[in-house]
């Protein structure tokens, strides 16, 4: 039996994502978990900001808001969403960690709307929130969720924030920035990037107790695979014993 | 300009950045005081119709005193600028008081989860949405901060979210790089707290800024709510922190505690236990009324409204806990 839940799994191989010196833009619960665990492990000088203008801070416990005190505590800089957004338009922002209610096979996000009618939707999500700027401004965005059927769909309900788009040269021809794009998808059973041409999702690594047919089984398009696939890693002693102790001690994310 | 293509959202304000100039000529630039009472400003200055911004971030530094009175003085019809917007977009989705929104973030309170009576106002068909995103709203208010009609920006394009928006894309004109243009939001009415201000609504504010500059700037309209007034020698002494200008200012009201149930940076944190409390509620329509009568219609004012939530045993408690106080975590 592994001594980790899925959401340990994951949050520490995000975080193991993230080198030294790098910036990134969190937003609340895994992603910002993943961040702080970076920070006190292998990239002591991670620069972590937050949307609403919190930059560089010490965050001292799981904020519950991008805009609450937590993510200016100890910090460099207190701003504003525009001071975020545009050190992210300038190209000086490495990575972002984004989720959905969808994610298709080029990495496109829906966190809009199930429905064919948008002015009545069936189920309504709470929209882009950041997401789309992040998704479009920052160099690598990386998405960390729970894998299944419905959440990986063949086509999204609504596109809220931009993967590769159509795939092949798609978002390169469409205004956005050159460049920036989805990077990694982390799941609790796989760990899936993009292969460079088609720009289709690729399966890289595998966790621990799963196969290639499960993770193809719980996902509703077809995904490629690396030449070489490999185990992805559990996590170690130390990362868990940060991540429970220092990071999530109410195990406001990792109880989930 | 050629416009290659566009959103099929409706854009509620007016870009037009002359009608918007010949309103500022004529707003006033009396230094004269500006205190009021929060009733009195909403009556005053929220009319049926208008398009209301909101500061701060959906639980900080929100001026929620003025998102409860809005909702008791039953304003209806409002359009909202749901950009970043939280728990003031459900305290006015409650309410009903807005047919028309911009939404870049709505129904949800980020980590605390979704507000089950906001999404099924949202699920209704009532309202009317045009799409953008927390930075393109905050790039419309920039636009209409600096007097011009439009921002560019490199994002919205090849998604839905630029489908159902009110943006055009077309090329830059220097580089031939396809671009969306996003009209200037010049907003009625904005309600903003801030941590201190004088009688004249010189405003300053500790903490983050969210998108507060460009929201006071291009709003024809704004009341100001705040922790304390402070003399204006004060801000005379030290005019590099005044933040908002008095002649944006349309009212001031002193409101200490202004922010609760949220968060107001270096005073108190937000009472989680009671926006749980909001999100719990929800979910049985009677037990909701009875919440709303007992925190909104049935009381006079937010002091009122704390009081019956803890009062100042409560405001203590949450001040301890914004300091990260040994032993103070509710």
């Amino acid at each position: 039996m592994a001594n980790y839940n899925v959401m340990e799994l994951m949050i520490c191989t995000a975080a193991r994502e993230l080198e030294d010196g790098a910036s990134i833009v969190v937003g609340t619960g895994a992603p910002n978990a993943a961040a702080m665990l970076a920070q006190k492990t292998t990239a002591p000088n991670l620069v972590i900001m937050f949307e609403a203008g919190g930059a560089a801070p010490l965050v001292p416990e799981m904020p519950i808001s991008v805009g609450d005190s937590r993510t200016t505590w100890k910090a460099l800089m207190a701003s504003s969403m525009p001071e975020i957004m545009e050190t992210a338009c300038r190209g000086m922002v490495d990575y972002t960690f984004l989720g959905g209610a969808q994610i298709d096979m080029y990495g496109n996000l829906n966190s809009t709307r199930i429905g064919p009618d948008h002015q009545k939707p069936k189920v309504r999500f709470p929209g882009s929130g950041g997401a789309n700027d992040l998704a479009s401004f920052c160099w690598r965005m990386i998405v960390m969720t729970p894998q299944d059927v419905k959440r990986f769909a063949e086509k999204c309900s609504y596109i809220t924030s931009p993967g590769w788009l159509q795939g092949g040269d798609s978002r390169a021809k469409s205004g956005l920035p050159l460049g920036a794009g989805p990077y990694k998808i982390i799941t609790n059973m796989a760990v899936m990037d993009f292969e460079p041409k088609s720009k289709r999702m690729r399966i890289i690594a595998i966790n621990p107790g799963y196969s290639e047919k499960d993770v193809q089984d719980n996902c509703g398009f077809e995904l490629l695979k690396a030449k070489k696939i490999v185990e992805n890693q559990g996590p170690s002693e130390k990362e868990l014993s940060i991540l429970r102790d220092q990071i999530d001690p109410y195990r406001y994310v990792i109880g989930r | 300009m050629d416009v290659i293509e566009q959103g099929v959202g409706r854009i509620f304000t007016d870009p037009d950045a002359d009608k918007a100039r010949e309103f500022f000529r004529h707003k006033s630039r009396a230094l004269v005081s500006k205190l009021t009472t929060v009733k009195e400003a909403v009556e005053k200055l929220v009319k049926d119709g208008d398009y209301l911004s909101i500061g701060g971030f959906g639980a900080n530094r929100v001026a929620m005193s003025c998102v409860h009175e809005i909702v008791r003085q039953k304003k209806k019809n409002l359009g909202l600028a749901g950009h970043t917007a939280t728990h003031d977009f459900q305290v006015l989705a409650a309410g009903e008081c807005f047919n028309k929104c911009d939404v870049a973030y709505i129904v949800g309170l980020e980590a605390r989860g979704l507000s089950a009576n906001a999404r099924k106002y949202m699920e209704s068909g009532k309202v009317e949405v045009t799409e953008w995103t927390n930075y393109t709203l905050a790039a419309r208010y920039k636009a209409a901060t600096a007097g011009v009609s439009f921002h560019p920006i490199r994002n919205l394009m090849g998604t839905d979210t630029f489908k159902y928006s009110g943006a055009k894309m077309a090329k830059c004109p220097f580089t031939g790089t396809n671009y969306a243009l996003v009209p200037a939001l010049y907003s009625d009415v904005a309600i903003i707290h801030v941590h201190e201000a004088d009688v004249y609504g010189n405003c300053r504010v500790r903490g983050i800024l969210m998108s507060d500059y460009d929201v006071a700037r291009s709003s024809k309209k704004v009341i100001i709510t705040c922790e304390r007034i402070i003399p204006t020698d004060e801000i005379r002494r030290d005019p590099t922190s005044t933040f908002i200008p008095y002649w944006c200012v349309d009212a001031v009201c002193e409101v200490p505690y202004g922010s609760y149930p949220g968060n107001m940076y270096g005073e108190y944190f937000s009472d989680e236990d009671h926006l749980r409390e909001w999100l719990k509620v929800e979910q049985d329509p009677e037990e909701f009324k009875a919440f709303l009568d007992r925190n909104i219609y049935g009381v006079k004012d937010h002091f009122e409204y704390i009081e019956r939530n803890g009062g100042i045993a409560k405001m203590l408690k949450l001040r301890q806990k914004e300091w990260l106080l040994v032993g103070a975590r509710a």
